[in-house]
């Protein structure tokens, strides 16, 4: 019995301190969401205008004279993936790969990984990793942003693939994180959304000519986009850490619970088994 | 005057959102000017000086950086990669932005990058300051 009891005390210990951690997690990860939710939630709107923007110029656009707005030249796919740094994070990076796997079956694709988790992943799986240059999904800022942007176009323009696709988990609200692919290059691949095509398409004045323009602007709106979906996944993924460690923090209290129970069950076993030891021991006398 | 919707997005959030007579701003080709009713257009911006005129008359001057201008069906969007409203510029960082950069492009032996970012540096600087004064 006392053996027993000690075990049961001993795990208590362990289950107690895999707590704290949890719980200290736990805090850590809110504190930070809520930067990291300004940072998406004044971003949005950028975010969306410019998506807005694109896709109106793609419906009107009857121009194809730049390459961006050309059809594909090639069916390769260029996903940039944006996942988390470090694990303990519920599934975050797991759904985000799920949902990158769902949709390059049977293609071939190259990657841009932005995340400790993401180059780990693609390394493991020998898949083609346009650069690592951008591991760290914390450190990101705009300019590395509009650096990657910028790597995209070159190669885009290059030919070695014919699509670029971001995917990465949108920040939908506090419980709920949806990861997702979404076509960025070329323009064409935008407007591909909508059932019905407009009978009347609109005709849109480039200054000075709409190679021009494009050559300035789709840079721009790459990098706009990515910094916008990266915002979103940083808050997605800490979302996603609390919750997980919530979740965790209580599983050790309901643990804890049940195996003092089990502690007290032992030790009032141990009790009464030396009272009738004694008692026989007495009448023995 | 008439006026048009206009909406002034950048990274840091949708800055503006409102009715205005006129906008004017730098494109890659020049300054031009929007006012209501004009054609579906869309240009790339250039780095420069900006200001909106509202149906009151007042004006309000910006530093614009890069970014692309679209008018849609009457709307006009402005995405910027900076937009600063006047107000909102501080000379003195601009100005040691400047100095560090004017520092670096004097420096020997820089990569064809570095150079390309000081140098985009101190343009960026000297249109705040331009704006500012």
């Amino acid at each position: 019995m006392a053996a027993n009891m000690k075990a049961v005390k001993l795990r208590i210990k362990s289950v107690q301190s895999t707590m704290q951690i949890t719980k200290a997690m736990e805090l850590v990860a809110s504190s930070k969401l809520r930067r990291a939710k300004e940072r998406s939630d004044t971003c949005r709107p950028y975010f969306r205008e410019l998506h807005q923007t694109l896709v109106d110029i793609a419906e009107g656009n009857t121009e194809f004279s730049s390459v961006y707005a050309k059809k594909p030249s090639g069916e390769k796919c260029c996903y940039v993936v944006i996942a988390g740094d470090r694990g303990l994070a519920g599934g975050y990076n797991s759904n985000i790969f799920k949902c990158l796997e769902a949709d390059t079956a049977g293609k071939d694709y190259v990657v841009l990984p932005v995340g400790k988790k993401a180059v780990e992943y693609f390394r493991h799986r020998n898949v083609e990793i346009l650069t690592e240059d951008f591991a760290v999904v914390a450190d990101i800022s705009v300019a590395d942003c509009f650096e990657i942007a910028s790597l995209l176009c070159g190669e885009f323009r290059a030919g070695r693939f014919g699509h670029i696709e971001l995917c990465y988990t949108e920040f939908i609200s506090m419980l709920s994180q949806r990861s997702q692919v979404y076509p960025m290059l070329p323009l064409t691949d935008l407007e591909s959304g909508k059932t019905e095509k407009k009978a009347v398409r609109n005709l849109i004045l480039y200054e000075p000519d709409s190679t021009e323009v494009f050559d300035a602007i789709v840079p721009e709106y790459l990098g706009g986009l990515i910094y916008g979906g990266i915002c979103d996944a940083v808050a997605s993924e800490l979302a996603a850490r609390r919750n997980a460690m919530e979740a965790a923090t209580s599983n050790a209290e309901d643990m804890i619970e049940r195996l003092n129970l089990q502690y007290n069950r032992a030790r009032q076993g141990s009790i009464t088994q030396e009272i009738t030891e004694i008692i026989a021991g007495a009448e023995g006398v | 005057m008439s006026n048009f919707p206009l909406r002034i997005g950048t990274p840091d959030g949708l800055l503006f959102e409102g009715e205005v007579a006129r906008l004017v701003c730098r494109s890659i080709t020049g300054d031009l000017a929007v006012l209501a009713g004009h054609c579906n257009f869309c240009t790339a911006l250039g780095m420069g000086e900006a200001h909106v005129v509202f149906e009151d008359g007042t004006t309000r001057y910006a530093a614009c950086i890069g970014g692309m201008l679209s008018v849609m069906d009457g709307t006009c969007r402005v995405l910027a990669t900076t937009w600063e409203w006047k107000e909102d510029i501080d000379a003195n960082r601009a100005q040691e932005a400047k100095k560090r950069a004017e520092e670096r492009l004097a420096r020997q032996g820089l990569t064809d990058r570095e150079y390309a970012n000081a140098q985009a540096k101190l343009n960026r600087a000297l249109v705040r300051l331009s704006v500012k004064n």
